[in-house]
């Protein structure tokens, strides 16, 4: 059995992805319209992290659980009232911008410097989960930066699978090109692990464990630190909705065969 | 003056370089043309010098790190690797391909350089600035941006440039020597599906995306799940198609309904999905927005087949939409493909 895992989890909140999104230009750049009223939820793939996390922590006695959040307070504090109810964590909010438009660098940074205010935070212990992607910014980055930062140089992205051994090492499959998975094998912690989307379900929800986590969740949105994300040099020349609408055909009177000799057609035209 | 490195690496054999890097090496070409700059390409993998002959038309200069240690993809070796060509090429702007390998390390190391990345680039234009186009939420909303900081790293979707060909030859190559951290991560290798059960062909001309209704209950009142399988794969077979699939479909084998065994989460394409990059695109059984909007956003030529004939998320979004059964649609299909074959 491995030493009790120490799991920090990155996750950003993102409009729900049934929202319709229409870019508009702010003063501080690009975002979105009425974006703080659009519901949001805990990013996919960071949601995936979380509930691989849970597991881990739930499966190896003496670990512990800790949520990184990086948002507006009141938008924190709306989505935490689902995920909070899923599975138990320490909340660690960061009150800042929404959006995928804020530099990745500067997010990652604002990141490292809340982690490392944890309390009993053992980074020879850590496991720093998030995402591999965002569904926001959707670069692939802030992870690898918040690992960089903190001096981990054993990192896997895509991951859909962990498997600790008796020694403390453990197994990690990542997806790589041609549906393949790689697999490797670490020595132990530190490690960082960009989740992909994994093989456990969403978790339902649980009244009793959204009410002991928001004993803390309250007081830890309070006690958040405010910052802003500086541009950093990057400069967003237009931001705009893809304007490809087709014309679509509707073919209501055919027979399944006439269709397929359309389609065969079709398939072979160059 | 800006200083182009395009960072490439080797493929599954170890002596020759992805489609993906040649596309990047074409791409650095042109900018390096565009700004009159200096271009070097540096070649990672375990004999990255014979792989290089492929470029020795290309005029660049050439950096190579090789031996055991960069036979395989790992975040420790890789990231050392391309912070030695980076630092060896004095480069400002870094192009790279969004391989698995790359898009692995190349964060981690734009900040060991103090410098800065854009990944999943679209395009790059070369004016009064660099100007690269991406995409944000998901493919919902497109961008063009510049930074002001260097050095820059972008890393290239593939499939977006025309790769690279020159006449192969003896190249000159220069050895970058890399000093490496302790090594605590091994590499087994890879896993994948048996060869018959493969069905995400990144190459495929053709992507077929599978909806949740081919396992739902048909007009007969029955599930017909086990038939489903064997049209699709029957049409994977004819075709050499790719699959993909809606979430709700590949969740279905969480939540203990009935399922096709050859799906994963890995074919899966839309919000929490791929994005993948086909010429022609045939949707079946899909009602969701997912496949129709984020999923086809790259696939040029699209068509579906649904019994829903105002279905919204189709409107707009095809080029041809079948109003039919995709069951008998896809059965006659795949008599029509095999008689053609024979």
């Amino acid at each position: 059995m491995p030493t009790p895992l120490h799991i920090v989890v990155c996750a950003g909140i993102v409009p729900d992805p049934l929202q319709t999104l229409e870019p508009i230009a702010g003063p501080a750049g690009p975002g979105l319209k009425n974006e703080m009223v659009l519901p949001a939820v805990l990013d996919p793939w960071a949601a995936c992290a979380l509930y691989e996390a849970a597991a881990l922590v739930a499966k190896y006695p003496g670990s512990k659980l800790w949520l990184v959040s990086l948002g507006p307070k009141a938008k924190l504090q709306a989505v935490m009232m689902t995920v909070a109810q899923k599975v138990s964590f320490e909340f660690v909010p960061i009150d800042g911008p929404i959006g995928g438009f804020p530099d990745a660098q500067a997010t990652a940074a604002a990141l490292v410097e809340a982690i490392s205010t944890i309390q009993g935070l053992d980074n020879a212990k850590l496991l720093l989960f998030g995402g591999w992607e965002s569904a926001t910014r959707g670069a692939g980055v802030t992870l690898q930066l918040v690992g960089e930062r903190l001096g981990i140089t054993d990192q896997f992205q895509g991951v859909d699978q962990i498997e600790f051994r008796a020694d403390g090492s453990f197994e990690v499959l990542e997806r790589v090109e041609g549906g393949k998975h790689q697999v490797s094998t670490c020595a132990g912690t530190p490690a960082v692990l960009g989740w992909a989307t994994g093989n456990l379900a969403e978790p339902r929800n649980n009244p009793q464990i959204g009410m002991a986590n928001m004993r803390t969740v309250m007081p830890a949105l309070q006690k958040a630190k405010s910052i802003s994300i500086p541009a950093d040099g990057l400069h967003y020349s237009s931001v705009t909705l893809p304007k490809q609408q087709r014309t679509t055909k509707v073919v209501k009177n055919l027979t399944p065969e006439e269709i397929a000799h359309e389609l065969v057609a079709w398939i072979g035209a160059e | 003056m800006e200083y182009i490195l395009a960072l490439t690496h080797v493929d599954d054999t170890g002596y020759a370089l992805t489609r993906a890097s040649l596309e990047v090496v074409a791409a650095a070409l042109a900018l390096a043309n565009q700004l009159e700059a200096p271009l070097t390409v540096g070649i990672i993998g375990a004999n990255a010098a014979s792989a290089a002959n492929v470029l020795a038309s290309s005029g660049a200069r050439l950096l190579v790190v090789s031996g055991e240690p960069f036979a395989q993809a790992r975040y420790a070796t890789d990231a050392a690797a391309c912070e030695a060509l980076c630092r060896t090429a004095r480069s400002t702007i870094v192009l790279a391909p969004a391989s698995a390998r790359l898009a692995r390390v190349a964060a981690g190391v734009a900040h060991r350089l103090n410098g800065f990345i854009d990944t999943h680039i679209g395009s790059i234009a070369a004016g009064d600035t660099i100007q690269v186009t991406r995409w944000f939420y998901r493919q919902r909303i497109e961008a063009v941006l510049t930074r002001d900081t260097r050095p820059w790293f972008l890393l290239l979707d593939a499939g977006t440039h025309v790769a690279f060909s020159g006449h192969s030859g003896p190249a000159q190559v220069e050895e970058v020597v890399v000093s490496l951290p302790a090594l605590r991560t091994t590499v087994a290798g890879l896993r994948e599906p048996r060869q018959d059960q493969q069905t995400i062909r990144p190459d495929a001309k053709l992507l077929l995306v599978a909806g949740a209704g081919w396992t739902k209950k048909q007009p007969d009142g029955q599930i017909h799940a086990t038939e489903a399988g064997s049209l699709i794969l029957g049409f994977l077979h004819a075709t050499g198609a790719s699959l993909g699939s809606s979430k709700s479909l590949v969740d279905q084998g969480g939540d203990g309904s009935s399922v096709l065994p050859f799906l994963t989460h890995l074919n899966q394409i839309g919000q929490t999905g791929a994005t993948p990059r086909h010429a022609k695109g045939l949707s079946t059984c899909c009602h969701g927005e997912e496949p129709h909007v984020v999923g086809w956003r790259f696939i040029a030529d699209r068509r579906a087949i649904s019994l829903d004939p105002n279905c919204g998320w189709t409107r707009g979004k095809a080029d041809v939409v079948y109003v039919a059964d995709a069951f008998h649609v896809i059965a006659k299909l795949n008599l029509l493909l095999e008689a053609k074959k024979l």
